[in-house]
């Protein structure tokens, strides 16, 4: 397949590997900030090929992980509104909530659909003009615009019974919110592929300027984060820091600025609570004003009960970097991708997930025999 | 004839009798059938396999396939996967009032082509119509029956350390076209389903070595949720190979644009089969031989180490575990 086998060259890839172990000589954590890189690194047994220098470690990159129990709460009691239609991504289906879940809703009788985009939650309302459909608006700078473009479809066609429950939420202010902490010690990050094509690999310039931090964006395919992890390694050694990308054919500097445009066209920064991380100002999005008729939260007003969070539950801190899967009580056995007790269980770019699923190979002491 | 049928097909007044001999009998059209008693009998001896399954697709006409015919092939390959010649087979339609006649008696039809493909025998069935609302369109359950040959002992709990892990061509077929023609996917256009009776594979395997252990068609879960299985039941551990693992191009596309594994997607017309490593070469050269084994590969072996684990060399010639398939395949957020 072109523009994806040339990205999993093994011979390039030995190469690559072979000058990371060669060229690392202090030990570092980068962390990759997005789930699907974490993803990405366990699925192709990237840890296996890296020197035992360089320590990677999951970061908040799962838009499922990081929505607060509080939102969870809301998008569940909307979806017992009588009348109401639930549109969501399938990934929130068995994330549990404080009290239940929206699969446990959906079979109590709530009508929750799961659809592909905010296009098909539009479908959706077209489709029923008697029931309001509401979509939920879970995801980074990816998602959002193409959320933002459903809203401006849905008032260009004056459509009244469509809304957006957004919990979008931008990915650069969390990431100095992180380093801000000084809770998490990083030597690197591996910043995430597919929200730099939309903010573009400038926006992360931050990083080096502010925290003194090596940034370098990288794509999804093995020798996409073995290159990153190569310059990462190598603005270490040199004692440098800089914002560079290495997914050259899907990240301009500059990003998208049509999708920029769309996305602040309906939606403005606002504050937003994440998961284990706590509320980071300006690292939301919500519906501007000229737009407010398509806010669920603001139309539909629900009671919702105080959330609540399993006390034993550490995604929180493997959300911050601070601590691993494996150093969870419920990890595999009170939890598992089928009997989640946390999202990052639950979602396929959740770490936990990541770690159950592909366990033994990298995530535990006992690697697999030989093959 | 009415256009759709009505909430009276499956009332067991004349609308019903008419659905059942004028429509059905006809199309299974075979003597067994035509009698119309309670039971339909037939004289057996030796050791029988039998087995059932209900089948419920949206939506029902597929590229490849429909519903009708993944009944039939579902039911007949469960039989062929202990080692078993499908003999006869039941079909029991549950239809939601409205569903177009036509619509019905395509998937009657597409039935007993499979069948005929197959060499089974549709000898007894039943029709139920439920109120617009209680089901989808139409769910059909058949059963089966079939005979097992003298000497043969394959089982899913018979997998040794040794064995050779054989796949008889790409996977993921089913599962993709399903999809596509689902959320209309145009990226996976011209990716059909598989969807085929593998009796007659089975039996020219059966031909070429006398000592399959174990056999499995990977239907729901997919290859990684079906070595699993083997590997659990016979206590055995399973390594195979991503390079040797064969997928087509198209299904691996549609795979990396839904953020999906070929390896946990449904297969209809596909087995898995373990076997001592010596007889391998013959067993895929005889499958290669047949219309439903043409591009069968040997992925792997059985072995001693890490027994109920299935584990992968990527091509990157690191290692992965391969779980079981957990709750439903999802594409991705971002």
């Amino acid at each position: 397949m072109r523009f994806l086998d040339e990205f999993r060259n093994p011979g390039l890839a030995r190469k690559l590997a072979a000058h990371i172990r060669e060229k690392s000589t202090r030990p570092v954590r980068f962390m990759e900030f997005c789930g699907s890189h974490t993803h990405a690194i366990f699925k192709n047994g990237i840890r296996q090929l890296l020197p035992p220098t360089v320590e990677l470690l999951s970061g908040p990159g799962c838009p499922v992980c990081v929505t607060s129990n509080a939102d969870l709460d809301r998008a569940i009691a909307l979806a017992q509104v009588p009348g109401v239609v639930l549109a969501t991504f399938g990934d929130m289906l068995k994330v549990p909530g404080s009290h239940s879940s929206l699969q446990e809703a959906k079979a109590r009788g709530a009508d929750v659909r799961v659809v592909y985009s905010a296009t098909d939650a539009l479908e959706l309302a077209r489709a029923s003009p008697q029931r309001s459909v509401i979509f939920l608006g879970v995801g980074f700078e990816t998602t959002a615009p193409t959320v933002a473009a459903s809203v401006l479809q849905a008032s260009e066609e004056g459509l009244h019974n469509y809304y957006v429950f957004s919990m979008h939420k931008l990915t650069p202010p969390v990431m100095a919110a992180l380093l801000r902490s000084g809770e998490t010690r990083l030597d690197g990050v591996i910043a995430p592929g597919h929200v730099s094509a939309i903010v573009g690999w400038r926006a992360w310039e931050f990083l080096p300027r502010e925290f003194n931090m090596p940034c370098v964006v990288a794509g999804f395919e093995p020798l996409d984060i073995l290159l990153c992890i190569d310059r990462l390694v190598k603005q270490v050694e040199a004692g440098e820091a800089s914002a560079e990308s290495v997914y050259t054919r899907g990240v301009r500097p500059e990003g998208n600025q049509e999708a920029l445009r769309l996305m602040y066209r309906v939606f403005e920064p606002a504050p937003a609570t994440w998961r284990g991380i706590g509320t980071v100002p300006e690292s939301g999005l919500h519906l501007k004003r000229a737009y407010q008729r398509f806010d669920a939260e603001a139309t539909f007003r629900v009671p919702v009960p105080d959330a609540r969070e399993n006390p034993a539950c550490i995604c929180g801190e493997v959300l911050r970097g601070v601590k691993t899967p494996l150093e969870c009580s419920l990890f595999g056995r009170a939890c598992t991708p089928d009997r989640p007790a946390g999202p990052c269980m639950v979602s396929t770019e959740g770490s936990c997930a990541a770690y159950y699923l592909y366990r033994g190979a990298d995530a535990r002491e006992s690697a697999p025999g030989p093959w | 004839m009415q256009e759709r049928v009505l909430l009276a097909h499956g009332s067991g007044g004349k609308l019903s009798h008419d659905l059942v001999e004028r429509l059905l009998v006809p199309i299974f059209n075979n003597p067994l059938l035509e009698k119309l008693d309670d039971s339909a009998s037939f004289p057996a001896s030796g050791r029988l396999a039998f087995t059932t399954d209900s089948y419920i697709v949206t939506p029902i006409f597929f590229p490849g396939g429909d519903i009708g015919r993944l009944a039939v092939c579902g039911t007949v390959n469960d039989l062929s996967m202990v080692g078993a010649r499908p003999l006869y087979l039941s079909v029991s339609l549950i239809v939601e009032e409205g569903l177009p006649i036509a619509e019905l008696e395509r998937v009657a039809r597409s039935m007993q082509e499979a069948a005929e493909e197959a060499g089974v025998t549709v000898i007894t069935g039943d029709t139920k119509v439920v109120n617009h609302g209680s089901a989808d369109r139409l769910f059909v359950n058949t059963a089966g029956i079939g005979k097992v040959p003298e000497g043969v002992d394959i089982s899913g709990s018979n997998a040794r350390p040794g064995d050779a892990v054989i796949v008889s061509g790409p996977l993921g077929d089913h599962g993709i076209a399903v999809m596509s023609q689902r959320e209309g996917l145009s990226f996976a256009a011209g990716v059909e389903s598989d969807v085929a009776p593998l009796n007659h594979l089975v039996q020219a395997m059966l031909r070429a070595s006398g000592r399959i252990h174990a056999l499995r068609d990977p239907t729901r879960g997919g290859l990684a949720s079906t070595l699993n299985e083997i590997a659990r039941q016979s206590q055995v551990g399973i390594r195979i190979d991503e390079e040797l693992v064969p997928v087509r191009d198209a299904v691996r596309a549609a795979c990396e644009m839904l953020g999906l594994d070929p390896l946990y997607v449904a297969n209809e017309g596909k087995l898995v089969a373990m076997l001592p490593e010596e007889d391998a070469e013959p067993v895929v050269r005889a499958m290669r031989k047949e219309r439903h084994g043409s591009a069968a590969a040997i992925i792997g072996r059985v072995c001693a180490e890490e027994p109920g684990r299935v584990v992968m060399r990527t091509r990157l010639g690191t290692s992965r575990i391969v779980d079981m398939l957990t709750g439903e395949p999802l594409p991705r957020i971002c």
